[in-house]
């Protein structure tokens, strides 16, 4: 499957994924780099498609999504992150799997000044809160760094974000 | 220190309900429900009412998490009663979880705001809705299909009838006068011991 995956596709190809692993619970601030999710989760009549006014909310549901024997993720952009710090104290200390796919600003080919900060501290703010790190940087690295934070997010309980690089998506000029 | 005004707006009357009886009064048999308390009063009370049930999971910290949790909860078993028992500062910290639930409109889910009008957890300071800010306003805003305040027992029954037969997403604000919540003295609320508790008490 990975190596049928392109730029095009690698988007559609996470939504499988995803679902095909009994997610059914998809919470987000709307991002361009998770267009096709978000697209693909408010038409599909089988999950929940959960429109965040900040990322925090996300992680809350997750937890609760968990209680309930359901299977969620939260989409984000870097900036969001920021938005979750110490509400990943309830991940981590309620030891509740945890998947976040942020599509990243502010690293490779940013063009836009107000993105940095945030986006340098993506990785040492998710580590610091025992968040594990996993990044894809080309079309290939997509569905395998999903599978992983998938098993080691619902079979082994750890807290997992994919980070959707700059490469990956294509740095943006504004 | 400059003295906050109360606002001009605020219209409700003052609090006279104990929450020490009015919210076992409210919920009346907790083994009726899967719930949320949030930090830190409403955990402990509720903790106290279930005499620690493992259909509730109580939070100790992560301030704002009670109603999206909830959510989570709700939507994840939707034959099921969700209660989220929650205060005015908890959920003032995340008000607009109120916005993210109402589209999604679970039937299967009441929020009840223990609203006392203090941070009674960190000396008493006046909370925005102790000012006069109307958390059931912003709920009915928001779009909560039903939303109830409880002000004195004649509110009780109603809130009572809508805590168990619903009619849809529910926001009920049950007005407490300032004052210690029960807290029966226990253990810390461990939070992975709380999740482990309650999905094996759900799922066997």
């Amino acid at each position: 499957m990975a190596e049928a995956v392109t730029q095009e596709t690698w988007p559609g190809a996470i939504y499988d994924l995803l679902r095909a692993n009994g997610v059914t619970q998809f919470g987000y601030v709307p991002d361009a780099g998770h267009k096709v999710l978000i697209d693909r989760s408010l038409a599909d009549p089988d999950v929940h498609s959960v429109p965040l006014t900040t990322e925090e909310e996300g992680v809350a549901m997750i937890a609760g999504a968990d209680l309930g024997g359901a299977r969620a993720v939260l989409l984000m952009q870097s900036s969001g992150v920021g938005n979750c710090i110490n509400m990943l104290s309830l991940t981590q200390g309620g030891r509740f799997p945890f998947l976040t796919l942020v599509s990243m600003r502010g690293e490779y080919g940013e063009g836009n000044p107000w993105q940095f900060a945030m986006g340098q501290a993506v990785e040492p703010v998710l580590k610091a809160m025992g968040v594990i790190v996993l990044r894809a940087e080309t079309p290939a690295d997509v569905i395998p760094a999903v599978t992983a934070g998938i098993t080691m997010a619902f079979q082994s309980g750890q807290q997992v974000a994919v980070l959707l690089t700059q490469r990956l998506i294509g740095a943006k000029k504004f | 220190m400059a003295k906050l005004n109360k606002l001009q707006t605020a219209t409700l009357p003052d609090a006279v309900l104990d929450r020490r009886q009015a919210v076992p009064a409210l919920i009346e048999n907790p083994g009726d429900f899967l719930m949320i308390a949030g930090l830190a009063g409403t955990a402990w009370e509720m903790s106290a009412l279930t005499h620690e049930s493992p259909g509730l999971f109580g939070l100790g910290g992560a301030m704002g998490a009670a109603p999206m949790m909830g959510l989570g909860l709700a939507l994840a078993q939707p034959k099921r009663r969700v209660l989220v028992a929650t205060g005015d500062g908890e959920l003032l910290m995340n008000v607009g979880a109120l916005a993210t639930i109402a589209l999604q409109n679970p039937p299967n889910l009441t929020i009840i705001c223990v609203d006392n009008g203090h941070y009674g957890e960190t000396g008493n300071q006046d909370s925005h809705t102790g000012l006069g800010v109307r958390l059931d306003v912003m709920a009915s805003g928001a779009g909560f299909p039903v939303v109830h305040v409880i002000n004195t027992e004649a509110d009780m029954a109603e809130g009572r009838r809508l805590v168990r037969e619903g009619g849809g997403l529910t926001f009920i604000l049950l007005r407490v006068k300032e004052g210690p919540a029960t807290h029966l003295g226990k253990k810390n609320l461990v939070p992975h011991i709380e999740r482990d508790r309650f999905r094996a008490a759900l799922f066997g």
